[in-house]
């Protein structure tokens, strides 16, 4: 083969060659023009979905001022730490050293995750709600090691609840559980909601916006930087109707009432007559606000439910109790309004009266005498209401005690209120399936027997009266700020439930007697406030029967429950409201207790300095037991008391004497004052 | 085609300097061109004809070096690739390739019978297999592979018959369930697999191929530009200054940076079979064309691999990817190849 032909033979294969090389690129070209120019647009998401993680940033909860621009409830910063799936490359690596830096028992790392397991892998995993700052600071040091890069540390808003105050009222917060998610297509697993109180019915508008950002992560999920940034927008601020003075005043009378060992249950309603605004709030054990903001802990959580006070129930709103002698107003005005009486009518009581058959005590041995309706309510003399009430019947004291707000619920912006019960014959026929017997009225004209009340029920009932004859709902917002620059919007005040004229001469009869009770020779005695025409009534309720009282003695607390009721002042009332304390043994120990919240109210309305916490050794508490054994009984004299504003019947004591509810042996009854 | 290929360093350089930023990486590869201008200056004085006589000399050198390696080189992921020289590492393996195109170059191009027979091919087959099959030990089956094309073009070019062709062409067919089998290492057969169906594992062997995918697809027409690739930057694209620089340089130049770097490639390829026709005998002209045939292979596969269009294999880009040792290799290459062109008219 020639030198040429073998070069010509080169040549040609040279141009096989260059064909090649030239079809070679120009597939390469359209390859990449195919990717980079006909499906660009689905890369390019692609790419965005690499790079960018669209966070979500919580929300602060709207802020609670009390009517003056306290701040009652905020928020603080705190730092959560969560798992991050889609940059999970070994997840059970990860909760071994997460809980191994963070101190947290695996097990319990273990279960959340699996919780979370179906969720969509973007969709964090929280771990710790609160985390503390050393653990916080191990996780960042790992994170930097790249040994966490699926574990993000956020700095989140956290609600903060200042003082410990009328915790059931502003309730608590937490994550929304599964069922909740389920139900409301507004949550989403992982949010905040309030559970409870305040927080859970304004929750719409506590919670506020959540924002979002977009951050651009590398491949190891580690932010580089932010490209979006939606602002989280604050939830409405709220504006309660509670006076933070007021509020104060009533949990330091609480407390002292605690640490003097009497009782540390009960609640407290306060109310402005005239709308319904709730002054003060609160109900006693109390619990801690603040441990379910961060995520509440097994232990806590557990105790809360197991203790037999049941700190969680919220007395104030779900708490039923026998009102005793409060009641006996109600029974007074519903004799004078339906002319059964009328405020001179007089009863003799010579310390007791028989009707069908059963021979009724009156709390006083030896009697009251002759009393009218203003005595009667003074002396707490209960002959006069069994009398009254005989000749009223239960259905008459029932369509009044209603009209003045027992027995209904009352309306207040407060989750699962209960009703209380004020019997009737028709209530009687049907729940029991019986006729109503007409002795069964007469344990009813002194509170007792069936009838049983909420706190905040009878706070309204005061109201009531107070205003003569609206009954007014009990509400705790007065305006709400949207954030949006507009200032304050007034909540308009929700429309009373019922309303009825009392005949003004009548509702004096009553006023006089309630302020008898406190400022004449009456049991309230400890409530007066020098210059101020309180009105109220003390009343003091036995929790079981005299014959229950022997088989249950020693295992539970038998100790009476003790109530003042009160409006002040007399002739225009601007405060209305209830103190309750359970086993607090007489009605005169929550006379006391009013005493400071209606000292410090008028303090501050007039401007004065507000007086200093109550000590407990200054609280004129009552500890003697009035009721120790079944059936009557004779008591020592009364201790000795100090002369100022101590009236003779203010120490007297009052005797539980009579036990009469043959179809339920472990109704209430008993005598109150 | 000078200017073509230091335009295409120079492309490197800035790409490299993108996707690594403030680290030195983009000065070393700087003094790997320089030092590769100097092994290019060296190839080119030197007449290539008495470098094929020392032909064998090298080729001899070279397999030294790399059994050296198998035994006494650095290992890093999981190979055993390079020679620790203080400063810089060296990868015999590169060198091999223009070694093995100037020994096939000597052996086709003094080869008197002006046909090629079977006993050729098995004596060149043989000079390629030995470096082969050290290099896959290390292993580094992607470099090995680049010398294959090698024997193929200058066999192809000094005449060997088309019947061979599809001869081994069929052999290989046969022979690949079998290397599936034994020769394929497990994570060499995930990569093949993955290339098959990337999506199926996103997470794990499918991800690089993916992310290639991604970052070139989502350059778009005109690219995020220089810097600004988020597939690079944030390296969710592995090696970004290596294997995958073409794909990085396609996030941020797009399209038409694209085009314009394959028509640099291409430029040079067909100025260096150019140089390869115009040779002044045909050991000159299977020189250039050994050389040619690794970089060509090289070159396409690399780009077709950055496009997320072929398995991925640790194959890097000549001229652009950063690596020092392939950069000097590869520039003596190229001045080789000038050597020839240069020697045309020379006796």
């Amino acid at each position: 083969m020639s030198t040429g032909e073998n070069r010509r033979r080169i040549g040609e294969r040279l141009v096989v060659l260059q064909v090649a090389v030239v079809v070679a690129f120009a597939a390469l070209g359209v390859c990449f023009w195919v990717l980079q120019i006909a499906q660009h647009d689905k890369y390019e998401e692609m790419a965005a979905n690499n790079h960018q993680r669209t966070l979500a940033l919580r929300a602060p909860r709207g802020i609670l001022f009390d009517r003056n621009g306290k701040i009652l409830v905020e928020n603080r910063h705190s730092f959560t730490i969560s798992i991050l799936r889609e940059h999970s490359k070994d997840l059970d690596q990860t909760a071994r050293l997460l809980a191994r830096v963070a101190g947290l028992d695996l097990k319990q790392v273990q279960d959340i995750i699996e919780r979370h397991r179906g969720e969509p892998s973007y969709r964090p995993i929280l771990v710790v709600e609160d985390a503390t700052l050393a653990q916080v600071a191990a996780i960042t040091a790992r994170r930097l090691d790249f040994e966490l890069p699926d574990v993000r540390v956020e700095e989140v808003p956290t609600r903060k609840y200042p003082e410990s105050l009328a915790a059931h009222m502003f309730g608590y917060v937490g994550q929304v559980t599964d069922a909740q998610v389920a139900s409301d297509p507004g949550f989403k697993s992982g949010d905040i909601a309030g559970q409870s109180g305040l927080e859970k019915i304004y929750n719409a508008d506590l919670k506020g916006a959540d924002g979002a950002r977009v951050v651009v992560v590398n491949s190891l999920g580690r932010e580089m930087s932010v490209l979006q940034e939606e602002k989280p927008t604050e939830g409405k601020r709220l504006q309660l109707t509670i006076d933070y003075d007021v509020q104060r005043a009533t949990e330091e009378a609480f407390n002292a009432v605690s640490m003097a060992g009497l009782t540390n249950a009960g609640a407290a309603v306060v109310l402005d007559p005239r709308t319904g605004e709730v002054l003060a709030f609160t109900s006693r054990p109390t619990y801690d606000p603040n441990a379910f903001a961060a995520g509440i802990d097994r232990g806590t959580w557990a105790s809360l439910n197991t203790d037999e006070q049941r700190p969680l129930n919220n007395r104030a709103t779900q708490g039923r109790y026998s009102p005793g002698s409060t009641f006996k107003m109600a029974v007074g005005l519903a004799a004078l309004e339906e002319d059964v009486v009328d405020p001179n009518f007089h009863v003799h009581c010579g310390g007791g009266a028989n009707f069908y058959g059963r021979y009724f005590k009156c709390w006083k041995k030896g009697g009251h005498g002759s009393v009218d309706l203003k005595t009667a309510i003074a002396q707490s003399c209960d002959v006069y209401f069994y009398t009254v009430a005989n000749m009223l019947g239960v259905d008459r004291i029932n369509k009044w005690a209603t009209l003045l707000g027992l027995g209904v619920k009352s309306g207040i912006d407060l989750p699962n209120e209960v009703t209380g019960l004020v019997p009737s014959t028709k209530w009687k026929l049907e729940t029991r399936r019986e006729k109503w017997y007409a002795g069964e009225t007469i344990s009813v004209g002194i509170g007792q027997g069936a009838v049983s009340v909420t706190p905040v029920s009878m706070a309204v009932y005061m109201a009531t009266i107070a205003n003569g004859g609206t009954r007014v709902t009990p509400h705790l917002v007065k305006a709400m700020d949207d954030g949006t620059g507009k200032g304050w919007t007034p909540i308009p005040t929700p429309p009373a439930q019922s309303k009825f004229d009392i005949t003004q001469e009548k509702l004096q009869a009553i006023r006089d007697g309630m302020w008898m009770v406190v400022n004449g020779s009456g049991t309230g005695g400890r409530a007066r406030v020098a210059g101020k025409d309180i009105a109220g009534k003390t009343g003091t309720a036995q929790v079981i029967s005299n014959q229950g009282r022997a088989a249950a003695r020693g295992k539970r607390d038998l100790r009476d429950n003790g109530w003042f009721s009160f409006f002040a002042p007399r002739d225009n009332p601007t405060i209305a409201g209830i103190v309750f304390l359970e086993h607090g043994m007489h009605g005169p120990n929550a006379a006391q207790v009013a005493h400071h919240i209606l000292d410090t109210y008028f303090a501050k309305l007039d401007g004065r300095p507000l007086p200093a916490a109550p000590k407990p050794e200054e609280m004129r508490l009552d500890f003697s037991d009035s009721a120790g054994d079944s059936g009557p009984r004779e008591y020592p004299d009364p201790p000795a008391m100090p002369a100022d504003d101590q009236g003779p019947a203010e120490v007297q004591r009052e005797i539980a004497l009579l036990d009469r509810r043959p179809a339920d042996g472990s109704a209430v009854t008993g005598v109150a004052r | 085609m000078l200017g073509a290929v230091l335009a295409l360093c120079l492309i490197g350089v800035v790409q490299i300097y993108s996707a690594t930023g403030a680290s030195s990486l983009y000065v070393t590869q700087m003094y790997g061109i320089a030092l590769g201008l100097v092994a290019l200056l060296i190839c080119l004085t030197i007449d290539y004809r008495s470098l094929a006589d020392k032909s064998h000399f090298i080729y001899l050198g070279v397999l030294a070096l790399l059994v050296f390696v198998l035994f006494f080189g650095v290992v890093r992921g999981g190979s055993r690739r390079w020679i620790d020289l203080g400063p810089l590492n060296l990868q015999p393996s590169e060198f091999a390739k223009a070694a093995v195109a100037l020994v096939l170059a000597k052996y086709f191009g003094e080869n008197r019978r002006g046909a090629v027979v079977p006993s050729d091919l098995i004596i060149a087959g043989a000079m390629v297999f030995v470096p082969f099959l050290v290099i896959y030990q290390q292993p580094d089956l992607g470099t090995a592979a680049t010398l294959l094309p090698i024997l193929f073009i200058v066999a192809f070019a000094a005449g060997m018959p088309m019947r061979v062709f599809g001869i081994i062409a069929l052999a290989g067919l046969l022979a690949a369930p079998i290397a599936w089998k034994f020769a394929l290492k497990d994570y060499q057969k995930e990569r093949v697999s993955t290339f098959l169906d990337p999506e199926a594992d996103a997470r794990g062997a499918g991800y690089q191929q993916l992310q290639a995918r991604i970052t070139t697809g989502s350059g778009g027409p005109w690219g995020k530009g220089f810097r600004q690739g988020t597939q690079g930057q944030l390296r969710f694209l592995p090696v970004a200054h290596n294997d995958f620089i073409f794909s990085a340089f396609a996030e941020e130049h797009g399209f038409a940076g694209v085009f314009a770097a394959l028509g640099l490639y291409a430029f040079v390829i067909l100025r260096a079979v150019e140089a390869a026709r115009l040779a002044k005998d045909r050991l000159g002209a299977y020189l250039v064309l050994g050389v040619l045939a690794s970089f060509t292979f090289q070159v396409l596969y690399n780009i077709t691999m950055s496009a997320g269009l072929a398995p991925v294999k640790g194959l890097t880009l000549p001229l652009m990817s950063y690596g020092g040792s392939s950069m000097i290799a590869t520039l003596a290459g190229f001045g080789l190849i000038l050597n020839v062109r240069m020697r045309r008219f020379t006796n």
